[in-house]
């Protein structure tokens, strides 16, 4: 086969799709977002950021963002190094962990409900071991730390099983010997994790890291369900505009503003956890 | 390889996937209404299956709602034969997207009703189907707190205070609760029933000085109101917790709490306020798509649908009053009771100040909603000053009322053209 | 060189990481069994407080769905949507992660961001667009079309995926291969597939999860053929709580199962990989 043209042959089955089922209704959609009646116009951008919770609900997707990946990105480095040098149990652990995989957003959103609402288990567990004397109602607006906090967890809990996934496969293809000889030299473990199993790990890190960070700026029915009409984020504005307005053009105007956002961060990750050519061995 | 692979992936999906088509002439019932399982349930076992054609009711978010409706309508061709959803959602639809029902022979027995199906036109655009309203429902624990001479059933905004400030003063707690939450209708109490007991109007007085006076009291209201308030959006969960005593909502948001334990809870009339006691329908329709498969049967279907033993059928299932005349038999559940009651005293006291729905809007009933809410939010949630609010969100109302040409409707006194914000 | 730690210090270490991982697991399975007590509750139960830290085995709430007409159907459809769209967004997936981890070539960047796009846009908002396709040209209510929105879905993370483990396959071990004789394909079949199938089965586990728990798309675009998650999921929010509970459960179930069944292979090439 010819090596030129070889790359392009394997990239043509995902392209083609991704033409038909994406490409195609998203410019139809995207162009919607600079008509207004008559033609090109920016108004739609003008108006959902002129909204006065625009500036909020970006804050808020932002600093959700900014809080969650970090901490899910230490987890999960952590719960796959854990896996990685487990003996027993190894299966029964990991699959343990990738548990919340499973379980959609909205069913997630139930869940963490159940635990901080005012007559929920939280309160429960709190009352039982006297730590409170009445039912705290920790969803309020006065409470708005708590209200973020509670969020917060509830998303590193639903979604850090997919940078370990990604984070266990890729350990599993750095080679032993590496860690052997780093022993020998008597590099601690914290030595190894560092020189060896980070660099090594570049590649499913970057992957790991632009696909959670993606998915935290659409982040959505969790915070719908924890932080009700308190907390909007940028999806909560984008589908009010098409669903409860009625206005596409506002939406995908929105939804664009999103991908740029996504796409901004991308760049950047890409740039910082740069992978060489070919393999980085 | 693995392109050839891939091609066989396709093929045999296709396999799979014209397999899985069967041959079915169930006439789709495409609904925003009875969403919830046990209600979707009840209307295909208790409600439809006595039709003698195969009906599938599928019961829906706005949203997939909205899309799919759009789509078949686009593209022409449809699988959609029958249309359930509230007044606002046909209206934010284009009339010639569904089809006259002037010779069905079935209609409201309220012609304020049927001429709201009308959207405007000249002929029936949908059905109306059911109806319901929004009431008060609280704890009987919460009783004893009403204040001295109060009536439950003639409370005044100042009365629904004190109670409240009683109960929270009792109890430690705020316990009154209202809908703010992302579905809940908060929207509703605002333009239905704040509003109009206030202002007298909607549109109009929507900054007028009364209007003013109504945001002092919601926030005094909100001062001993449970403060999740914000994540509730179905107040039957609230009032079988106990998280909240005192309640705002649509009678089919209650009904659980009332079917469940029916003697821990009274429903009874919203409060008034110095321009009478304010209250608004609701109201949900049938209608038929331009793209419906067999439009006849549609039509068989929605003449079944307004039958009284269906109606009757569907106030069991849905907790929505019949909208034709019809005997209520006595065996009817406990919400159903508890609710009925409670409108009808509504309805019929002295001081009752019935609003309409909002017609006219089109697809700006979403904007017009937000108005509300945003306002709500700035004064309530935000502390922002009433005046200088209400000024501003006055201009986006105005500008709302303009694009649409909306004439006012009641309570707000009729206009010529556009119904103006004063 | 280091002191070789003592004794003492390598068994205060080996109970902190016993410790670590028990933790984990409790933080993991704690929400999931408070899912659990709430779905084996009577509807009283569920609204009461304080509430039950230990499950009543009420079955109530869960006879409810499994007598629901339809349950059955449901099912079997979004098994075959969720299997199919695995098994497209691998097949068309991993060839490109492939190409992009071994190849440059111009358009790659751009390529790139075309794969990123399609995770970073709303699908609710694209529903309106591909329905009326579909309808146009009959997918609509197959289980192919939906499968096909789905894959649109899952097939960044298998191309992201793939790439990311095909990166960490060094070159050399497939140019070894050639010299020894084989060709690019069965070098890459001999060599290099065996190596990957942990990344495969991740990015199967995607594919089949986001495919399972999707709703929106299912909504709009099967009638007949409804998914499970269609079929319940989408009216949950409000349903009672009980069964809001129990229907959450219901959803969960067959996707850990799924899980449970390819956890294996994530691990199932270890010795390999660990030459």
């Amino acid at each position: 086969m010819n090596a030129r043209l070889l790359p392009y042959i394997l990239i043509l089955p995902v392209t083609l799709f991704l033409c038909l089922f994406f490409l195609y209704p998203f410019v139809l959609v995207a162009a919607q977002a600079f008509t207004t009646g008559d033609g090109f116009s920016l108004e739609n951008f003008r108006e959902v950021v002129g909204y006065w919770k625009f500036p909020i609900s970006l804050k808020n997707t932002l600093l959700l963002a900014a809080a969650v990946v970090p901490v899910q990105l230490a987890l999960a480095l952590l719960m796959a190094t854990m896996v990685n040098r487990m003996r027993r149990g190894r299966d029964l652990v990991l699959y343990i962990w990738t548990i919340p995989l499973g379980i959609s957003d909205l069913a997630a959103g139930m869940i963490w409900l159940a635990i901080f609402e005012q007559s929920g288990f939280l309160n429960t567990i709190l009352g039982a071991v006297g730590a409170i004397d009445r039912p705290v109602n920790f969803l309020s607006y006065q409470h708005m730390g708590v209200v973020f906090l509670a969020i917060a967890l509830a998303e590193i809990w639903r979604a850090t099983a997919i940078m370990l996934v990604i984070l266990v496969a890729g350990i599993g293809l750095i080679p032993k010997e590496y860690y052997e000889a780093a022993e020998v030299f008597g590099a601690g473990p914290w030595q190894r994790f560092r020189r060896i199993t980070l660099p090594l790990l570049r590649p499913s890190l970057q992957t790991a890291l632009v696909l959670r960070v993606i998915l935290a700026f659409e982040v959505f029915a969790v915070v719908a369900a924890l932080g009700g009409t308190l907390f909007p984020v940028l999806m909560s504005e984008t589908y009010a505009y098409q669903f409860d307005l009625l206005d596409s053009g506002a939406a995908a105007a929105m939804a664009l503003i999103i991908l740029a956002i996504s796409i901004a961060s991308t760049l950047v990750i890409l740039r910082v956890l740069r992978v060489p050519k070919g393999a980085s061995i | 390889m693995s392109f050839r692979c891939h091609v066989a992936g396709v093929v045999s999906a296709v396999a799979i996937g014209l397999s899985a088509t069967g041959a079915q002439a169930d006439i789709l019932f495409w609904s925003t209404q009875a969403k919830p399982v046990e209600e979707a349930q009840a209307m295909r076992e208790q409600v439809l299956s006595g039709f003698s054609g195969g009906v599938d009711y599928q019961p829906n978010d706005g949203g997939p709602w909205l899309t799919r409706l759009k789509a078949e309508l686009e593209s022409g061709t449809g699988t959609i034969g029958v249309l359930g959803a509230l007044h606002g959602d046909f209206a934010a639809l284009d009339p010639d997207d569904l089809i006259d029902l002037d010779d069905l022979g079935v209609k409201a027995a309220s012609e304020t009703f049927n001429t709201l199906a009308r959207l405007g036109t000249d002929h029936m655009q949908y059905v109306p189907w059911m109806q319901a309203s929004y009431i008060m429902a609280a704890n009987r624990k919460a009783l004893e707190y009403l204040p001295e001479g109060a009536d439950i059933n003639a409370l005044t905004y100042d009365q629904l205070i004190e109670w409240a400030a009683n109960v929270h003063e009792a109890t430690g707690e705020p316990k009154f609760g209202f809908p703010a939450g992302p579905k809940g209708l908060k929207h509703r109490f605002f333009q239905g029933y704040l509003y109009p007991s206030f202002t007298n109007g909607v549109v109009r007085t929507f900054a007028s000085d009364d209007a003013v006076v109504a945001w002092e009291k919601m926030r005094e209201l909100w001062s001993h109101t449970n403060p999740a308030s914000t994540n509730f959006s179905f107040m039957q969960e609230q009032l079988l917790s106990g998280d909240a005593w005192i309640v705002f909502d649509h009678t089919s948001r209650l009904a659980q709490a009332f079917n469940e334990r029916p003697d821990e809870f009274v429903a009874f009339p919203a409060p008034a306020g110095p321009k009478g006691r304010g209250f608004m329908p609701v109201l949900a329709g049938l209608a038929i798509p331009r793209t419906a498969p067999d439009v006849e049967a549609s039509k068989e279907l929605v003449r079944y649908m307004m039958r009284p033993e269906t109606q009757i059928a569907t106030l069991r299932a849905t907790n929505f009053f019949p909208v034709v005349d019809v005997d209520l038999p006595d065996d009817l559940p406990p919400a159903v009771k508890a609710a009925g009651d409670a409108i009808a005293r509504m309805s019929a006291a002295p001081d009752a100040n019935p609003g309409l729905l909002p017609a006219g809007l089109g697809d700006k009933g979403g904007d017009f909603n937000r108005v509300f809410v945003d306002t709500f939010e700035r004064i309530v949630l935000a502390g922002q000053d009433i005046r200088a609010v209400l000024d501003e969100q006055k201009q986006r109302l105005a500008q709302i009322m303009q694009e649409t040409g909306a004439p006012c409707w009641a309570p707000d006194a009729p206009s010529e053209g556009a119904c103006p914000v004063e | 060189m280091t002191v070789t730690p003592s004794t003492d210090t390598r068994r205060a270490g080996r109970i902190l990481y016993g410790a670590g991982v028990v933790l984990l697991c409790a933080w993991v399975l704690g929400p999931i069994y408070l899912l659990v007590v709430n779905t084996l509750s009577s509807p009283e139960t569920v609204n009461t407080f304080p509430k039950p830290l230990i499950p009543e085995f009420d079955t109530g709430s869960l006879r409810f769905f499994l007598e629901f007409a339809g349950m059955l159907s449901a099912l079997k459809n979004s098994v075959l949507v969720a299997g199919l769209t695995m098994i497209l967004s691998i097949l068309i997936g991993a060839p490109a992660g492939y190409a992009l981890s071994r190849f440059d070539f111009r358009g790659k960047q751009a390529f790139r961001m075309l794969i990123l796009l399609t995770r970073a846009f709303p699908l609710p908002l694209l529903a309106l667009p591909l329905a009326v396709m579909f309808i146009r040209t009959g997918l609509d209510d197959t289980i192919l079309g939906l499968a096909l929105v789905h894959t649109t879905l899952a097939v960044p993370f298998s191309v992201l995926i793939t790439y990311s483990l095909f990166s960490g396959i060094p070159l050399e071990l497939e140019e070894a291969a050639w010299t020894l004789g084989c060709t690019r394909v069965s070098a890459f079949v001999r060599v290099v597939l065996p190596l990957i199938l942990p990344g495969i089965t991740a990015s199967a586990i995607f594919a089949f999860v986001i495919s399972w728990n999707e709703v929106f798309a299912a909504a709009v675009l099967t009638i007949e053929n409804r998914t499970l998650t269609a079929f319940l999921l989408q009216n949950l929010d409000t349903s009672p709580l009980h069964l809001k509970f129990a229907g959450g459960f219901i959803l969960v179930v067959p996707a850990l199962i799924f899980i449970f069944a390819v956890r294996k292979y994530l691990f199932a090439m270890w010795g390999i990989a660990n030459r």
